[in-house]
This record gives structure tokens, sequence and C-alpha cells, in this order.
């Protein structure tokens, strides 16, 4: 295209959206389209454009809510004065909940390290790139080990009295294991929970867990970790 | 007619020598302008020239990559802004605290703004990280930004702890003691990482500027330095991992 074609587009439209390929066909060659190329329009302005309007969007919702929501501020420090119960930050009452029910060792070092850990490795093993569901291949052999996994945690969990884990896990587990026999199934439910691989499984506990988890220590826990009654 | 005066003098400005030596290309009508505006400019070349349409529609991210990252942008406005009125030092920080509520001009709407931010900040992380690991996002050749992804998340959160303690109220003096607390419980190392932390063997004064130290500079400039290289890989892996994209079959490489 050259510089002195007096060449503009309005902001929706996009003259050439993307280069079209052109195939030289010689004696006996062909050609066939193995994929096509997902149609793409310019960044500017179509993106930029986007992420200016959500900017926007987010600055007035916050401004809003910090025009009602004061942020809280409490008497000066005194480390003489022990608050009942003293809590940590939101999305640490996970932890402390977890050290309601186990050593500190345990609840407070190697489970937050082994999460860590778990997060970073994800993407390097192979059974979390694979998506076939779970109940696949040898069915039998994977009803033993996982009924094998769930006896000994829950075992483990109730010989702590860790209700708040117990739960969520028995829940996703259970539906887990209840999937296997749900082959002919007309639910749609059940047919995309029988799709799922097992690092969707193993994800969706680990949140569910993490959730309940802070949401109790959060709202439910009282004076020396004492179950209460947000209501009350 | 006031819109298109307005308009002949954007085009008049447009035209200037200066604007023309700030931006070095002309109005992006063309889709070769359109290229030199993203590839010219530093902060727009994190993003690719071209984007997959489909790329673009709302329910592919949900743009919580980008809400997180314009949260990390608005408090650190807003916690320079706090910096102007701060000192950390005991017990000067709590009754800044006390200032900006009832003598700073809209001191109170500022901490707010900051507090609500941070939050919603450590919230969208997470969800960003779930809504990720969903969509298999975290799959070859995707692995190392995941990677970064989980450095940015633990970050985020000591960001977010640091900055609990600088009130200096109850609820900052008693969290970051039952937090610390726990880091004690570490065997042989414990005790030494707790008092590296606090700069001493309980939460002082010597603990409220470490963390000060931490949140205003150390931390933010680690985030930064992460923050570039996770944009930076997002384009160089193949752009967003879209729904539809089957990773065998799609051996091209996007943005060529």
């Amino acid at each position: 295209m050259s510089e002195k074609t007096p060449y503009t587009t309005a902001i929706d439209s996009d003259a050439e959206r993307s280069p079209r390929r052109i195939v030289f066909l010689t004696k006996k060659t062909s050609a066939k389209v193995v994929r096509e190329r997902p149609r793409q329009v310019m960044s500017y302005p179509h993106l930029v454009l986007r992420e200016v309007m959500v900017l926007q969007g987010l600055i007035i919702a916050l401004a809003l809510l910090a025009l009602f929501w004061d942020a809280p501020l409490e008497q000066v420090a005194n480390p003489l004065l022990t608050p009942n119960p003293a809590k940590a930050p939101w999305y640490f009452l996970g932890l402390q909940e977890l050290l309601h029910y186990f050593p500190p060792i345990v609840a407070g070092i190697i489970l937050p390290g082994l999460v860590v850990v778990a997060l970073i490795v994800i993407p390097y093993f192979e059974i979390n790139s694979k998506d076939e569901p779970f109940w696949s291949g040898n069915v039998q052999r994977r009803l033993l080990i996982l009924s094998i996994v769930l006896i000994v945690l829950m075992v483990v969990l109730a010989l702590f009295e860790a209700w708040t884990v117990i739960v969520p896990t028995a829940v996703i587990g259970g539906a887990l294991l209840l999937g296997k026999f749900q082959a002919e199934t007309q639910s749609s439910f059940w047919a995309y929970l029988r799709s799922r691989p097992l690092s969707w499984w193993i994800m969706t506990w680990f949140i569910s867990v993490s959730v309940i988890l802070t949401v109790v220590g959060t709202y439910f826990r009282g004076p020396g970790w004492s179950w209460v009654w947000p209501w009350r | 007619m006031a819109t298109s005066s307005v308009g002949s003098l954007l085009q008049q400005l447009r035209e200037s020598k200066v604007w023309k030596s700030v931006f070095r290309r002309g109005p992006a009508v063309t889709n070769r302008t359109r290229s030199v505006a993203v590839f010219h400019n530093l902060f727009l070349h994190f993003l690719p020239v071209k984007v997959r349409e489909k790329s673009l529609r709302a329910r592919a991210t949900y743009y919580l990559g980008s809400l997180t990252f314009f949260l990390f942008l608005l408090l650190t406005v807003t916690g320079v802004l706090l910096m102007f009125y701060y000192h950390p030092a005991v017990p000067q920080a709590y009754q800044d605290m006390k200032d900006l509520r009832f003598v700073v001009s809209n001191g109170l709407f500022l901490r707010n703004l900051h507090r609500i931010g941070a939050q919603a900040m450590v919230l969208f992380v997470f969800i960003h990280m779930f809504h990720v690991f969903y969509r298999g996002g975290y799959k070859a050749p995707r692995q190392f930004n995941w990677v970064i992804g989980v450095g940015l998340l633990l970050i985020t959160l000591f960001l977010s702890y640091t900055g609990y303690l600088l009130p200096w109220d109850q609820l900052a003096f008693w969290a970051i003691t039952v937090g610390t607390n726990i880091i004690s419980f570490m065997p042989s190392l414990g005790k030494i990482m707790r008092f590296l932390m606090l700069g001493g063997h309980t939460v002082g004064e010597n603990a409220l500027l470490r963390f000060y130290v931490l949140h205003c500079v150390v931390l933010p400039l680690a985030a930064l330095f992460l923050i570039g290289i996770h944009f930076w890989r997002v384009q160089k892996d193949g752009g967003l991992k879209l729904r539809e994209e089957n990773e065998r079959k799609d051996s091209v490489h996007n943005g060529d």
C-alpha cells in the first residue's frame, strides 16, 4: 500500500483483517486448507478501548464502595491487651482454622508449603495435561485407589476432628465416587461431572475446602476459637 | 458548531510539530498506523499488534488479569498519596490514621480506596488463577507463565499482609503477631526468620519500619518485575488460551 493513497478506515472496521495466504500450485501438487486462521482484529483500537473501559468501570465501582464502606480503625496497638479471638487477615483465616485442628508445624508450615509447591508443579505433571475423564481406562483399579485414599483421608481428618475439612471432602469425594455408577445417566449434571479429569477434581476439592475454612474462620469463630453463629 | 471546532482543534493539534515529535505517527486510521501505535509505544507494546477476535469476548478472560493489574496501578497511586500523610513510627503511625480520618480532606476516602482496592486485588488474583486453571491455561507452552503467576500470588499476599500492620491499631498489631507466630513453628529456621522479619522478638517499631519498607518499595518493585515478565510471556507463549483451541493441531504460532 502506497503512503500517498488517501486511505482511512472507521473505528469499527478493519480494511484487511488478516492477510490471506496465496498458494501457488505447480504441476502434480495440490493444496488443501488444514486449518482456518482465526479472524484477527487490530489491538489498537479494539483491545485498547476495551481495556480502558474495564479500567473506568473498576474505578467507578471502587469509588462507590469507598464512599460507603469505611476502613476499620480500632484502638492504638497495645501489646498488653490481647483481643479474643485475635484474627489474621481474612485470606489467612483458613490457615488459622487449620491451626485449630492440627499441630502448628503441620497447619502452619507443612500444609501451606505443600500447597505452594503443588501450585508451582501443576504444569509439569503429565496427569494435569490430560483431559481424559477420571472414570476411564482401568476403572476397577481407579475405584480401588480412590476408595483407599478417601478412607485414609477421612480417618485422619476424623482423628483430628477437623469437621470443617471433612464436610467438603465428603461432598466432593462422594460426588466423584457416585459418578462411577452414573454411566447410563440421562442427567447433564452427572454427564458433566463424569467428563471431568482428575486434576479438575483435586482443584475443585482444594477450592471448596479453602472457601469453607475461610468463611468459617471469618464469620463463625468467636472467643477461644469457639463456634458462634454470626446472626446471634 | 462547538463539536466541529473542537474536532478541528484536535486535528490541528495532531498535525502540529510537537504532537508529531511525541507520537511519531499520523492519526491511527490505517492498519499501518494502528500497528505503529502499538509497537512504537513502550506501554502498549506489551500488547500484540493483532488479536484474535474470539479472545476479545468478555467470557474468554472476564478481564480478570487486567482487573488485577489495574488494581495494582490504583493501589500504587493511592499508596503514594497515603505516604504523604504517613510516618512509620510508633505511635505517630496511629495518629496519622486519625488525622486521615478527621483532618486531611478526603483522607478517609483515600484510605478506603486503598483498603478496598487491596482486598479486591487479593480476591481477583485468586479468581484469575482458578479461572486460568479451569481453562487449562497452564498447559504447554504456557507452563512457565503459570509459575510466574504463582510468584505474583505470593507477592500479592505478602504486600497485603505487610500493609496490614501499617495503621498500628489493635487489629493490625494482633494480626501480625498471630501471623508471625506461625512462622516461628518452623523447625530450626523459624525463630531466626521471625526475628529477621520483625527486627526483634516482638512486633514493635522495628517491625513497623521493616514492613513499611517492604510494603512501599521492595514488594511493589518485585511485583512490577514479575508483572513485566508475566505480560511479555502471554504474547510469547501464543496469546490467550481459548477454549476452542486444540493445542496439537495448533502448531502455527499466533502473531506471525
